[in-house]
C-alpha cells in the first residue's frame, strides 16, 4: 500500500456508516482523483484497476471533523505546531479540524489566517479551517474584519479561551456574522463570577481548598447568548457545554426555535471533578470538570439531540505548563488522539447509535461551519475514516503524535480506534499494527 | 514506634490512632522545652529544610525551634531570598534540595496541593506547614493537644469554629482531626465565608455567633484577612466585628469553663475582643507552646530518630 495515491483507490467490503445519506450497510467505495466516485454493495465490481484495500470487519465513515482544536501556531510552537497537530488529527481519524484563534499573534486579521492555511497546506495531512477572533486581540472591544477574514479562509468566529463579555459587542458580532453566513462560537463564561476559580465549585473544591468556578458562571452566558440569538434571529454555537443547567437552557431554546447549536468534549461526558483529588493538573481544564449529575445531563443532551457535536477542545501544553502548582497550571486537555475512543464508549453504553456518533463527529460540524466534508456522497471530496470498533488499546501519551502529553486518560483502556484515514483520496494515516 | 508514612500532608488522611500517637509523643516532649538545657540528641545528624513560600513568623520559628531542640540541623529558605526571585520553578528548587540529601522538608505555600506535588517528586519526608486554603495539619494537632490536655479528652467535646471558613486551612484541618477523635464541630460566619456544601464535612452550620457558641466547650476564632473585603465577602470590618467579634457577652453563652482559641495572628477588636484574648478562658499562648512540642513529635516520628 503506497501512501501517495493519485490513482484509483478501491475500499472493499467495509460497513459504510454515512448518516448524510442514511447509509449503514456493507459497501464498496471507489475513489478517483481525490473524490468519491461510487458507493454501493457492488460498486467495485465493475472496476479492476486501482489499489484495493479490504475493509471487511471495519467501519467506514465520512472523515471525522473536530470543530474545536488549539493548534497553538503561531506563537506557542513549544506546545504544538500545525504540523504536529495535523499528525495527531489524522491519527485520531480526523480529516478536518477548526483551529481556534488564541494564538500569538491572535488570529484577528487576514494575514494570520493565511499563515495558518499555508502551514496546514505544507503539512498536507488534514484540512485546517481557521476560526478567527470575534474581537481585535480577543480583548472583547472591537469587531475584527469578518468579511476580509472570511475571504482569507476563516470559517467561523470565536474568542475561545475568553468570553465576549460585553453583550452589545456580542449582539453586533452575531448580526454582522450572520449576514456573512458565518457562525459565532461562544465560550460561555462570566469572568467576574468564575473569578480566580480553578475547578468546579462543589464539595470537592471545598475539600481541596481550591477556588471554585460555579456552574452559573457558564449558564449565565449560555442564557445571554440564547437571548441575543433569539432577539437578533441569528445562529450561535455554544462551545464546550459542561453543566446540566446549560444543557437544559439549550434544550428549551431549541424547542422555541432559537438557532442555537452546541458541542461538548469527551472529558465532560467521561470524567467528574473527583479525578482532581490528587491535584492532577492534567485534569485542569476550563470549563472545569463537573459533578456526576452534569455528566449524566451532558450524555442525555447528546442522546436527545440537544448537543449537536462532539469536539475535543484539543488543548496541548508542555510539561512546564502543567508540572507546577495547581493554581499556576495551564488549563487544557489534549483530545485529538483520544476523542474517538472515548466517544465510542457512548455507543457501547447505548447513549448513541454509531450513526448518531458519526453525525456528531462529522456530518453536523460540516453543516455548522459550512465546510466541505461530512458525507460520502459521490462527487464529494474523498475524506473518510476507517474504524476498527473491536480494537482494544491503551492510552499512552508517550506515543502521541501531538506535542502535548497533557491527558488525564493516560493508561486507560479504550475499545475502538482509527486504523485508516483518507483525506482528499490520499492515505494520511494507517495503524501500524494492522497494515504493516 | 514511629509513623508508618513518608509525609504529613493533611489531617484528612491521618487516622485516629496516628493522632493519638502524635499527641502522646508531643506530651512527652513538653518537658524538654522546660529544661535548663532544652535539647535532646534525638535527631542529631538529620537535616531539616523549612521551605517557606509564604510569610510566617510563628510557624516557621516553631518548626525551627522544634528541630533544634531535637538536635537536627535546620535550614530556613524563604521565597523572598531564594531562587524563586530568579524564576526557578518549584520542581527545580525541590530537585536541587533533594540532591543535597536532607531528611525532611517542611513546606508552606500559598497554593493548595503544593505539598502533595512536592511529596510525589522527592524522596524526602514532606511536612505541610500550611497550603493555600487547604490544610494546616500541625496547627490542628497543636489545637487538639491543647484541648486534650485541658479537658482530658477530645471525645464528645463541642467545638465552634467561627470566621472565614472558606479560606481557612486551620478550619479544614481541625474539622478533619476533631471529628476523627469524636469531637462535635459547629462552624459559623457570614454566608459568604462558608465554602460550598460545607455541611458535607459532617459539621453543623450556624448563621450567628451566638447560636454557634451556645453551650460550647471550645471556641476557635479565625483571623479575618482584611483584604477579603475587596472580594465582596463582607461589607465592612465594622459590620463584621459587630456580628462576629467574640466578646464577654457572647462568651457568656458558652459552657462555663470554655476554652477560647485562636491560631494567630490576632486582629484585636475584629474577631476577638482584647479582654477576651487576654482573659482567663484564653489558651492562645498555650497553643503556641504546644506547637513546639507537636512539631518536635512529628519531626521525631517522621525522622526516625531514637529516643
Amino acid at each position: 500500500m503506497r501512501k501517495n495515491a493519485a490513482q484509483r483507490l478501491i475500499l472493499r467490503g467495509g460497513r459504510v456508516v454515512d448518516p448524510s445519506q442514511n447509509l449503514d450497510e456493507a459497501a464498496d467505495i471507489v475513489i478517483d482523483d481525490g473524490h468519491i466516485a461510487a458507493v454501493g454493495p457492488e460498486a467495485a465490481a465493475k472496476t479492476s484497476k486501482g489499489i484495493v484495500i479490504d475493509l471487511h470487519g471495519l467501519i467506514v465513515t465520512p472523515g471525522l471533523i473536530d470543530m474545536h482544536v488549539h493548534l497553538r501556531e503561531p506563537g506557542f510552537e513549544y506546545k504544538e505546531t500545525i504540523r504536529t497537530g495535523s499528525e495527531a488529527a489524522c491519527a485520531g481519524g480526523f480529516t478536518a479540524v477548526a483551529s481556534m484563534a488564541n494564538t500569538d499573534p491572535v488570529n484577528d486579521n487576514r494575514s494570520v489566517t493565511e499563515f495558518i492555511l499555508r502551514k496546514a497546506a505544507e503539512a498536507g495531512l488534514v484540512r485546517v479551517h481557521p476560526v478567527a477572533a470575534v474581537t481585535a486581540g480577543m480583548k472583547g472591544e472591537s469587531l475584527t474584519e469578518f468579511w476580509d477574514l472570511k475571504r482569507g479562509g476563516a470559517v467561523a468566529l470565536s474568542d475561545d479561551g475568553r468570553p465576549v463579555k460585553n453583550s452589545a459587542v456580542m449582539r453586533r458580532a452575531l448580526e454582522y456574522a450572520a449576514s456573512l453566513k458565518m457562525t459565532v462560537i461562544s465560550h460561555c463564561e462570566d469572568p467576574d463570577l468564575s473569578g480566580d476559580g480553578v475547578m468546579n465549585e462543589s464539595f470537592v473544591s471545598t475539600d481541596l481548598g481550591l477556588p471554585g468556578i460555579p456552574a452559573a458562571a457558564e449558564e449565565i452566558m449560555v442564557a445571554r447568548d440564547i437571548l441575543l440569538a433569539r432577539y437578533t434571529d441569528t445562529p450561535v454555537h455554544i462551545a464546550h457545554v459542561s453543566t446540566a443547567g446549560s444543557v437544559e437552557l439549550i434544550r428549551e431554546a431549541k424547542k422555541k426555535g432559537v438557532k442555537v447549536t452546541a458541542e461538548t468534549a469527551p472529558h465532560y461526558f467521561t470524567l467528574t471533578q473527583e479525578v482532581l483529588k490528587d491535584y492532577d493538573t492534567n485534569a485542569k481544564v476550563n470549563p472545569p470538570l463537573r459533578g456526576p449529575k452534569d455528566v449524566e445531563a451532558v450524555k442525555e443532551g447528546l442522546r436527545d439531540g440537544t448537543i449537536d457535536v462532539i469536539a475535543s477542545d484539543h488543548a496541548p501544553h508542555a510539561v512546564t505548563d502543567k508540572e507546577v502548582e495547581f493554581e499556576y497550571a495551564a488549563n487544557g486537555i489534549v483530545g485529538l488522539e483520544t476523542s474517538l475512543g472515548l466517544s465510542l464508549r457512548l455507543v457501547a453504553e447505548g447513549v448513541l447509535t454509531l450513526s448518531q456518533l458519526v453525525a456528531k463527529m462529522s456530518v453536523v460540524p460540516a453543516v455548522i461551519l459550512g465546510i466541505p466534508g461530512g458525507t460520502l456522497r459521490p462527487g464529494s471530496p474523498a475524506d473518510l475514516t476507517v474504524i476498527d470498533t473491536n480494537l482494544t488499546w491503551r492510552v499512552d501519551p508517550t506515543v502521541f503524535r501531538s506535542r502535548g502529553r497533557n491527558t488525564p486518560f493516560a493508561g486507560w483502556e479504550l475499545t475502538g480506534k482509527t486504523v485508516l484515514t483518507v483525506m482528499g483520496g490520499r492515505i494520511t494515516y494507517r495503524d501500524p499494527s494492522r497494515w504493516e | 514506634m514511629g509513623l508508618a508514612r513518608k509525609d504529613l500532608l493533611g489531617m484528612k488522611d491521618v487516622s485516629a490512632e496516628e493522632i493519638t500517637l502524635i499527641l502522646d509523643t508531643a506530651e512527652s516532649f513538653i518537658e524538654v522545652s522546660s529544661r535548663e538545657i532544652k535539647k535532646v540528641p534525638t535527631l542529631r545528624g538529620k537535616t531539616i529544610i523549612n521551605l517557606f513560600y509564604e510569610a510566617s513568623t510563628r510557624t516557621r520559628t516553631s518548626f525551627e525551634i522544634a528541630g533544634k531542640r531535637l538536635s537536627a540541623d535546620t535550614i530556613n529558605i524563604s521565597a523572598a531570598t531564594s531562587s524563586v526571585v530568579k524564576g526557578e520553578t518549584l520542581i527545580d528548587t525541590a530537585r536541587n534540595l533533594e540532591a543535597m540529601n536532607p531528611d525532611i522538608i517542611v513546606i508552606r505555600h500559598s497554593v493548595s496541593g503544593t505539598p502533595h506535588l512536592l511529596a510525589r517528586l522527592v524522596r524526602q519526608s514532606i511536612i505541610n506547614a500550611g497550603d493555600g486554603t487547604h490544610e494546616h495539619p500541625t496547627q490542628a494537632l497543636l489545637d487538639m493537644m491543647t484541648i486534650r490536655s485541658r479537658l482530658g479528652t477530645l471525645k464528645d467535646v463541642e467545638v465552634a469554629i467561627v470566621g472565614d471558613i472558606a479560606h481557612s486551612r486551620v478550619a479544614r484541618s481541625n474539622i478533619y482531626g476533631l471529628r476523627k477523635m469524636g469531637a462535635k464541630v459547629t462552624v459559623a460566619g457570614p454566608a459568604t465565608m462558608m465554602p460550598r456544601d460545607v455541611g458535607a464535612f459532617g459539621v453543623r452550620v450556624c448563621d450567628t455567633l451566638e447560636e454557634a457558641v451556645r453551650g460550647k466547650d471550645v471556641i476557635m476564632m479565625l483571623r479575618i484577612q482584611k483584604e477579603r473585603q475587596h472580594s465582596h465577602l463582607f461589607p465592612s470590618l465594622r459590620e463584621y466585628s459587630a456580628r462576629f467579634c467574640l466578646t464577654g457577652e457572647s462568651l457568656a453563652l458558652a459552657a462555663k469553663d470554655v476554652l477560647v482559641m485562636h491560631p494567630g495572628p490576632i486582629n484585636r477588636g475584629v474577631e476577638i475582643a482584647p479582654d477576651i484574648a487576654d482573659g482567663p478562658q484564653s489558651v492562645i499562648l498555650e497553643q503556641v507552646t504546644n506547637g513546639v512540642a507537636v512539631r518536635m513529635a512529628i519531626l521525631y516520628l517522621l525522622g526516625g530518630g531514637m529516643p
